[in-house]
């Protein structure tokens, strides 16, 4: 055996940098800055006291001597805005500080060890939760202090709880993950998978849920100023809000300069969140919606085509976009199937076996750009259809039976609703017509009670049931072509043998053509009568499917083969043991 | 069903006692002369004894939290230290204020997040990028900041909807409307901000989903599996964010009713607050979370009814 | 005999019920098995078998509330945080998923070291020894410092291995380990099991659905219906010519890539399963 080639790709950078170099996140924190220099070089900055009112300069207009003007009660403008700015700097800071120091360990305690503290964490965390936080700030201000300061601390611990439960999520969610069990059987201890595993996670959401913390806070702050609490010594935005309001028609420009100032650090604050999340994951702008780009670049006579022809897919080609060129996954790939024969289409991960067979259906995701020299179904021209005429074909020209049956039925509906629903569009049936139909349908794919899984819903019935229920729904219309893309894949052995039993008697009972997408050749020994085998995106084989066992053309499909192990040699006993006589390790700690 | 509903309300109950009692603690524990803070430095020794014991607060603590337990039970609520007015009515006075901005709040949001979210999940492109940053901002500006500013606009300088006052429902419907839109609005632009984002997310989930894909096979139209299948599925996600942002909501109208001049139970709060009366103050506090339980209830009867996995099992 | 390397001794998993008053959920129903040195158990069963649990209780990762597992001949069901972690010098594990078992975030180096230096290897001779464990599982040596999405499914499964073999252990308990491969990959992989356990001797606990599978890398086969050990044996025994009703059902439910011995086996199964 000679040494897995691994393909280098550039590693990434680290997220500060990737953040600043969004344009936008790099201006956040210049404004940022800007506020917090200017705050804190307040003193340099103007000679005033903030909160020294000369009655001769009420509501005195910019001059020399009042950069910005002076307020209702003959106050500065500029030194109470900048003042003001400390006020709201430092609440926000207080807040975030508290609500990370509160919120933080107790939810991942919470979502480490779960139990009775997290039962208890919770309940208390839905109380502070349940009630409005204005309210709680009316009534601590007015029970315990007038100082905001006091009423940022308080606020943290209301908001704590957002904290708590991001934090408690994002761990719980490490917890699951198979590699932090794998941590504990290489012997960590809970402190190492805590600090090595757990917390890295919860540091990127931590950062983002800070700035909205701080955003949030510094609104809120504002708010109670705003309202006539906190101390009159205190300038604050939000008291400057509150004394423009009073003079709302004799000076309305005095609202300008503490609404800018708040509402510029605010949005700064939550879009530098905002950047920091688009660094961490690809979320930035989804494409445009584009209409189904599916070009027949030639359309070949249909002279030739013989009478018994189901499906032509000739010169089918699918790529992706992706930022760096595009990404071709089916490349150049022709096939037929006849009615009532059954194409196996068999490949490994990524050979482009399920891409072809949802270019058929016309399925693929909308930045698929498929092209093909003809793509025709029973005699129509499936690549120059428009949607209405798609939708026809869909489910009553061709029936699809998806891998997973769990998470192919609508969890929201009846399982009832989902197969009448198809039944009434395409055949025009009443709604007792298609529900008789459907429970006929259920009894045919051998459901024992069809009556009740018609009236359940979809987490009421097993995976194999499900997939009965699927196979139903799928020839509920009568397609004359079947696309199953791995059908049995998901089930479990013994439940697979019926479904494929189920599935070659309709295939026989109504006549339909069929291709069966899969990687078990013994499926393909099963039910297929000619087999397609796929490798990058091409078809290197195709035959008859007794030949292929027989004798595979193909070098990758005679691989193919020989890996596969049933009917190979049985281990043996064991060989020789070199450890075996050894003392175990364990025991002798 | 029943059950839990039963349940559920029990628990809303127990909540509301729980936040009155920490309430009551709260503002009785501190060590301030009530009685001489109502009358004033100028009143002598005898009077304020007098009114400490008019007011019962010569009581142990223990007693008065008891006999306001007892009679808040009963629906009385007790009166204002400072005019006397009983609570329960003067509740009753603004209750009807709040809920007409905050209620239509709620249904402007969730009407607006529904369609700005599906927009930006169908469209994608600057559609989806507008959306996402407005938000952004949307979730980020406080509430009484975009008020200050529709009052300033729409309201003094336009002229177009009453800068201040309230009109009751009975007196006349286009004038109450008239006179909660702006504030409504204010109060709605972070709750649809928050919940949009939701719709959004949790519809491109769906929209991945497999069960969309093999609804798209059985030859539904665009429009039954978007609006039929792939909405109902994104709703209680949704409808869970909904109702965390019912409580901002409801935060916000204190500042917000103080922008509108509106007689909410926000300004009673505030004035409470600003006062130290404590009985004011502990009657906003229940009515406003109960206001919440029953918000949340009415929220979860529809997230079970919305979530078949809840509602069955 | 010889002493068995790993005993299952009528062990019961049970999982508390939801809410109060409920029954616990019980998974396995009295298990008992043994493992010998250097010996590969296939254990074989559907979804909802309990294998899986059965592994986990195996590595102190499931609670058992009943019977004893004995580890050469000591009972280790019931350790405390401490001994457990001793334990996890003999007990390895290789998961199923190579995409969730290895922490996006971590380099193969970190990954590889990890169970080195919690026991206080110095860094050098951990560094050293990844080295050698990248050569056992073939892969280049520069691999240790790439993150491990960029690794294929089966290059990710021979990390998962060579963490497992980090610290010379004589069992590791192997979940599904080739079930998320390509048919080639997979054919790879358990070879790579094989050639490994002839070199040091480890032993295996090998879980799987598939009794292809099973019968290429196990000395001996239990099969698991339903929390309980239906069938056990030597491999060749249970696979070709089983006893139990279930193991006989499981066998011709399997499809075989022979069209000709295909059908007689549907045939067959068509036959019992009428009967």
């Amino acid at each position: 055996m000679t040494a897995v080639d691994v393909e280098p790709t550039p590693r990434r950078d680290r997220l500060p940098r990737r953040t600043l170099r969004d344009p936008l996140a790099a201006g956040c924190l210049a404004v940022l800055a800007l506020v917090i220099a200017a705050s804190l070089a307040a003193p340099l900055l103007t000679d005033y006291v903030p909160d020294h009112s000369v009655m001769a300069d009420t509501l005195a207009p910019a001059s020399d001597a009042h950069p910005l003007g002076a307020d209702g009660v003959g106050r500065d403008v500029l030194s109470r805005l900048l003042y003001g700015g400390r006020t709201s700097l430092l609440g926000g800071t207080l807040a975030v500080l508290v609500a990370f120091a509160v919120g933080g360990p107790l939810g991942v305690i919470s979502g480490f060890y779960r139990g009775w503290f997290d039962a208890v964490a919770g309940w208390i965390v839905n109380v502070i939760m349940a009630v409005p936080a204005i309210i709680v700030m009316l009534v601590v201000m007015a029970a315990v202090s007038q100082d905001l300061n006091v009423a940022m601390v308080v606020l943290g611990v209301i908001m704590a709880p957002m904290v708590f439960r991001l934090i408690r999520a994002s761990v719980i969610a490490v917890r699951e993950e198979l590699y932090v069990d794998a941590a504990r059987v290489s012997g960590l201890g809970d402190g190492r998978v805590m600090r090595r595993h757990v917390l890295p996670v919860v540091v990127a959401p931590s950062v983002i849920q800070a700035t909205q913390v701080f955003a949030v806070a510094i609104g809120i702050q504002a708010g109670l100023a705003f309202l006539g609490l906190g101390k009159a010594s205190q300038a604050s935005w939000g008291a400057m809000l509150g004394d423009a309001f009073t003079n709302i028609y004799n000076a309305p420009v005095l609202l300008l300069w503490p609404g800018v100032a708040m509402g510029l650090t605010i949005l700064a604050s939550s879009l530098l969140g905002n950047a920091v999340r688009d660094a961490l994951g690809p979320t930035g702008p989804r494409p445009v919606r584009k209409r189904r780009k599916r070009v027949v670049r030639q359309s070949a006579p249909a002279a030739d085509v013989p009478a018994d022809r189901l499906l032509t897919v000739e010169g089918l080609r699918v790529s992706y976009p992706k930022p760096d060129g595009e990404k071709s996954v089916v490349e150049g790939v022709s096939l037929t199937v006849a009615r009532g024969e059954v194409l196996g289409l068999v490949g490994e991960s990524g050979s482009g076996k399920s891409q072809t067979a949802f270019s058929v259906l016309g399925l693929l995701p909308d930045d698929a750009e498929v092209t093909a020299d003809r793509l025709a179904f029973d005699g129509q021209d499936l690549l120059g259809m428009d949607t209405a005429a798609l939708n026809r074909m869909r489910g009553h020209g061709i029936g699809y039976v998806p891998q997973e049956p769990m998470s192919n039925l609508d969890p929201c509906f009846r399982i009832g609703f989902q197969l009448v629903e198809p039944m009434r569009t395409h055949l025009g049936l009443s709604r007792a017509e298609a529900r008789s139909r459907a429970l006929g349908l259920l009894e045919r794919v051998g459901i024992p009670d069809p009556e009740r899984v018609f009236r359940s819903y979809p987490h009421q019935i097993s995976g194999g049931m499900a997939q009965r229920v699927l196979i139903a729904g799928a020839v509920s219309c009568d397609p004359r072509l079947l696309i199953a893309d791995e059908p049995t894949t998901a089930l479990d052995v013994t439940v697979q043998a019926e479904v494929l039993d189920l599935m070659r008697s309709l295939q026989q009972e109504h006549a339909m053509g069929m291709v069966l997408v899969t990687h078990d050749f013994g499926v393909v020994a099963d039910i297929c009568d000619r087999v397609a085998v796929m490798r990058g995106g091409r078809i290197v084989e195709t035959a008859p499917m007794r030949q292929i066992f027989a004798a595979p053309g193909h070098p990758y499909t005679r691989t193919l083969l020989a890996s596969t192990l049933d009917g190979g040699p049985v281990r043996g006993e064991p060989s020789a043991r070199p450890g075996a006589g050894e003392p175990l390790k364990g025991m002798t700690s | 069903m029943l059950a839990f509903l039963f349940r559920r309300i029990v628990a809303g109950a127990a909540l509301v006692a729980v936040v009155a009692t920490a309430t009551f603690l709260l503002l009785n524990l501190t060590g301030t002369d009530v009685a001489r803070n109502i009358l004033g430095e100028s009143a002598t020794r005898s009077a304020v004894t007098a009114k400490s014991h008019e007011l019962g607060l010569d009581q142990p603590l223990v007693e008065r939290y008891w006999h306001w337990a007892e009679q808040a039970v009963r629906g009385d609520l007790g009166s204002s230290w400072f005019t006397g007015d009983p609570v329960g009515q003067s509740l009753v006075d603004t209750l009807p204020v709040t809920l007409s901005i905050v209620l239509a709040g709620l249904l402007l949001a969730a009407v607006l997040s529904v369609a700005l979210g599906t927009a930006a999940a169908l469209r994608g492109g600057w559609v989806d990028r507008m959306v996402q940053l407005a938000a952004v901002l949307g979730t980020a500006v406080p509430s009484f900041l975009i008020a200050l500013v529709l009052a300033v606009t729409v309201a003094v300088q336009l002229g177009w909807l009453p800068a201040t006052g309230y009109v009751a429902i009975d007196a006349s419907v286009t004038d109450w409307l008239r006179s909660i839109v702006l504030p409504a609005v204010s109060l709605a632009v972070a709750a649809t901000a928050a919940t949009a984002m939701q719709v959004r997310g949790a519809l491109l989930d769906v929209l991945r989903a497999d069960y969309v894909r093999t609804l798209r096979s059985r030859g539904l139209s665009t429009r039954s599996v978007v609006f039929r299948h792939a909405l109902r599925n994104a709703a209680p996600p949704a409808l869970t964010v909904l109702a965390l942002q019912f409580i901002g909501l409801i935060s916000g109208a204190v500042v917000v009713e103080k922008v509108f001049g509106l007689p909410g139970i926000g300004s009673l709060a505030n004035s409470a607050a600003v006062r130290g009366d404590a009985p004011v103050l502990l009657g906003t506090v229940v009515v406003t979370v109960s206001v919440v339980v029953a918000v949340n209830l009415l929220l979860d009867i529809a997230y079970g009814w919305l979530n078949p996995k809840v509602r069955v099992s | 005999m010889t002493v068995p390397l790993l005993e299952l001794d009528d062990v019961v998993v049970e999982y508390p019920a939801k809410g109060r008053g409920g029954k616990p959920f019980r998974v396995l129903h009295g298990i008992s098995l043994t493992i010998a040195p250097g010996e590969t158990l296939g254990l074989v069963g559907e979804s909802g078998s309990g294998k899986t649990t059965l592994g986990r209780a195996v590595l102190g990762l499931a609670p058992v509330t009943g019977g004893e597992i004995r580890y050469g001949g000591r009972a280790v069901s019931r350790l405390g945080k401490r001994e457990r972690r001793a334990l996890s010098e003999d007990i390895q594990v290789v998961f199923q998923d190579p995409f969730t078992s290895l922490n996006p975030a971590m380099t193969v180096l970190d990954i590889l070291t990890e169970p080195l230096l919690v026991t206080g290897v110095a860094r050098r001779d951990a560094e050293q020894r990844v080295r050698t464990l990248l050569d056992r599982v073939y892969l280049p040596h520069d691999a240790a410092h790439r993150l491990p999405r960029e690794f294929s499914g089966g290059q990710r499964q021979r990390i998962a291995i060579a963490r497992a073999l980090c610290r010379d252990p004589r069992l590791i308990v192997c979940d599904e380990p080739v079930s998320a491969l390509d048919l080639t990959t997979q054919a790879r992989v358990l070879d790579l099991f094989t050639e490994i356990q002839e070199a040091t001797g480890v032993a295996y606990l090998f879980i799987t659905h598939d009794l292809s599978v099973v019968r290429h890398i196990s000395h001996r086969v239990a099969v698991l219906y339903r929390g309980d050990i239906v069938e056990t044996g030597a491999a060749a025994q249970v696979t070709e010519a089983p006893e139990h009703a279930y193991t006989r059902r499981l066998l011709l439910a399997a499809p075989v890539p022979d069209p000709d011995r295909q059908a007689r086996r549907r045939a067959e199964r068509q036959k019992e399963a009428a009967s």
